[in-house]
């Protein structure tokens, strides 16, 4: 800090980690230095809201004395500090340690807490995995698992950053429920349903700062899809982050005369058979994550298109990132170079449908 | 039985309230071994020697120092048990049975198809089981959970936490020790099975995790450290565990030896898993129902 006068507020921007904590306490700066903020690729986000996370909870937390907040060195990323603030006696910070967070809110959730343990999605994923397994989902504890800052969106942090192979993985645990969440008023319809919930949870969020897709804080109903555009050419099941440029997508090809179905496949597992056969009668399929092609939600949805039957004739292609390790880049870049950009996904439509 | 719920303090030691205490935890001690080899003939194999060194430990726990109310297995402000080194559940069960959580008969299924009953303990399957082991390495975090749960509510109960030696190896162990000395944790009792061995060898020789009173010290924890099949010493310890939700958290150092109540398994490597049959069995169960040594075997 070199100017007593005015903090520095010199952000990561990728996380949005600053280094003062003045700044994340409101004592200087306060909120306003973290929402005027323009996104990683030069677009300007000012009206977007940072992570409702930590202050959605502390609401919630006002009425319900079983939730806490655990995260792993993460506060300021994640906006915990938002809860912890209005709650410390229910806030736990263990430190870089994630495979501990999850079994500490495991031990909670036994003793009839409902904890909400947050860190970047590729800790909580692939570091936490067998304490997600064997804590959590083995027990049927009402943990919910939050990884933030999914998929590619740390960009140019890197491969050991990137959480593209969470949903494969965790959705082959048996007791545990997967869910993508697609923007903030989205995330506080999550984490209100997410407390009538009974067993553990996986909720994938983005960097908290995505563009918004739900104009008001949706009803939603964990296991069933939300058709957001009907259409009658091809239907996009999509899920999380690229939900938002997947509609920007099904614009573009609406003025193109291709008329497109957008569906948000919030949760991943258990997926809405129901939806994905109403998705496959318009005779062209194509899911959209970003995630690794493999064993996510495009998987998930072609085992459900040919167990099911309703498949038939039904042209279909699993989008997301191909199985590799991606290259360096800033998020944007990386959305534009996977064709995952609404752009991007436009493109692959119209060669699914050509 | 009378309510543990209401479980007086533990007797000091010379009176005949702690004679008797002793002469109660000898019986059940030696109940833990024998069922443990008769489970272990049900199933095929077992795991003798890690329920053998924790013997006396486990049942000053349960018929000495824990609060606790079978008839409420959920009860909020019962005193916990996590069994981190979950393969000594072999041991665990029939005490559990014994003390009126279940059925002591359903112990006959042990390990059989459908059985509540396996080699690693199932919170939702066996009542009495505060949490679910197997994995080591995870307990003390799930323990540690626990305590902190116990504080946000207001209970003043208390969690015992069991690990072995060889699972100090695990990483997870030591992060939970640094949180619970960090959030102060004094509602959290760690127990270490000092049983010197695991599969592969002596601790010293496969991994050494000593010096464990400075180890766990220097993580802020009140260390003692006790000959953990002397039951005067174990009592004595065990009575001065605090309650304190925000406190220093306490680990008892165990010294014990794997095998410990058969002399061909104590501090045998082959014993780890095993299988008595036949005259060996008949054996093994009288060299049990006679009592403990009065020192080991080596």
């Amino acid at each position: 800090m070199t100017d007593h006068a005015a903090p520095t507020t010199t952000t990561d921007p990728v996380t949005e980690m600053q280094d003062t904590s003045e700044v994340f306490r409101g004592t200087a700066g306060g909120d306003h230095s973290l929402r005027d903020k323009r996104s990683v690729d030069g677009s300007d986000t000012s009206a977007i809201p940072a992570f409702v996370f930590g202050e959605e909870l502390a609401d919630l937390a006002d009425h319900d004395p079983r939730i806490a907040v655990l995260t792993a060195d993460l506060a300021k990323a994640n906006r915990a500090t938002d809860f912890a603030d209005r709650h410390p006696e229910r806030f736990v910070n263990v430190g870089i340690a994630e495979k501990n967070m999850i079994t500490v809110a495991a031990g909670m959730a036994a003793s009839g807490m409902i904890p909400f343990a947050a860190t970047f999605s590729s800790f909580a994923a692939l570091l936490g995995c067998e304490q997600i397994r064997t804590d959590c989902a083995y027990p049927n504890l009402p943990v919910r698992v939050v990884g933030h800052h999914s998929g590619m969106s740390m960009g140019f942090y890197g491969t050991s950053h990137h959480s593209l192979e969470d949903l494969g993985i965790l959705r082959s645990i048996a007791n545990l429920t997967v869910v993508c969440v697609s923007d903030a008023n989205h995330l506080r319809a999550v984490l209100r349903a997410s407390l009538e919930h009974e067993g553990a949870m996986y909720l994938r969020l983005g960097r908290g700062r995505d563009p918004e897709v739900y104009a008001e804080v949706p009803d939603i109903e964990f296991g069933k899809a939300v058709q957001l555009r009907t259409g009658s050419d091809l239907s996009i099941l999509t899920t999380g982050s690229e939900v938002y440029p997947t509609l920007q997508a099904a614009e573009v090809l609406a003025a193109e005369g291709i008329s497109v179905a957008v569906w948000d496949v919030h949760t991943i597992k258990p997926l809405d058979l129901d939806a994905v056969a109403l998705a496959a009668g318009t005779g062209a399929l194509l899911t959209v994550e970003e995630a690794n092609r493999t064993n996510g939600l495009g998987t998930a949805v072609a085992e459900a298109l040919l167990e099911g039957g309703f498949g038939g004739n039904t042209r279909f292609y699993r989008h997301g990132v191909p199985d590799e390790h991606v290259p360096i880049g800033p998020p944007g870049a990386l959305y534009a170079h996977y064709e995952l950009d609404a752009p991007g996904i436009a493109n692959v439509a119209r060669r699914l449908l050509s | 039985m009378t309510d543990p719920s209401n479980r007086p303090p533990i007797p000091r030691r010379g009176t005949p309230e702690r004679t008797a205490l002793a002469e109660t935890l000898t019986d059940r001690a030696r109940f833990m071994r024998t069922e443990t080899v008769r489970l272990s003939r049900i199933a095929g194999a077992g795991h003798y020697s890690a329920s053998f060194s924790a013997a006396e430990l486990i049942v000053s726990l349960y018929y000495g120092a824990m609060r606790i109310d079978p008839t409420r297995p959920r009860w909020a402000d019962r005193d916990r048990f996590v069994l981190s080194k979950g393969h000594a559940a072999i041991g665990l069960y029939p005490l559990l049975g014994d003390l009126g959580y279940f059925d002591p008969a359903l112990l006959d299924d042990f390990t059989k198809m459908g059985s509540a009953f396996g080699d690693h303990p199932d919170m939702n399957k066996v009542l009495g089981c505060d949490f679910s082991a197997g994995s080591l390495g995870h307990g003390l975090s799930a323990s540690l959970g626990i305590a902190l749960a116990g504080r946000m509510q207001g209970s003043d109960h208390r969690t015992y936490c069991m690990v072995g030696d060889g699972e100090l190896a695990e990483g997870q162990i030591w992060e939970a020790a640094m949180a619970a000395g960090h959030h102060k944790a004094g509602n959290l009792v760690a127990i270490v099975d000092r049983n010197q061995l695991c599969i592969d060898g002596f601790t010293d020789d496969v991994m050494t995790v000593e010096p464990l009173t400075d180890r766990f010290t220097s993580f802020g924890w009140d260390v003692r450290r006790i000959d953990g099949h002397d039951l005067d010493a174990i009592l004595d310890t065990l009575s001065d565990m605090g309650r304190d939700p925000v406190g220093t958290p306490r680990v008892i150092i165990a010294d014990t030896i794997k095998g410990r109540g058969v002399e061909r398994m104590e501090l045998s490597t082959h014993w780890h898993v095993g299988n008595l049959v036949g005259q060996d069995y008949d054996d093994v169960m009288a060299e049990l129902e006679a009592g403990l040594s009065p020192k080991a075997s080596r």
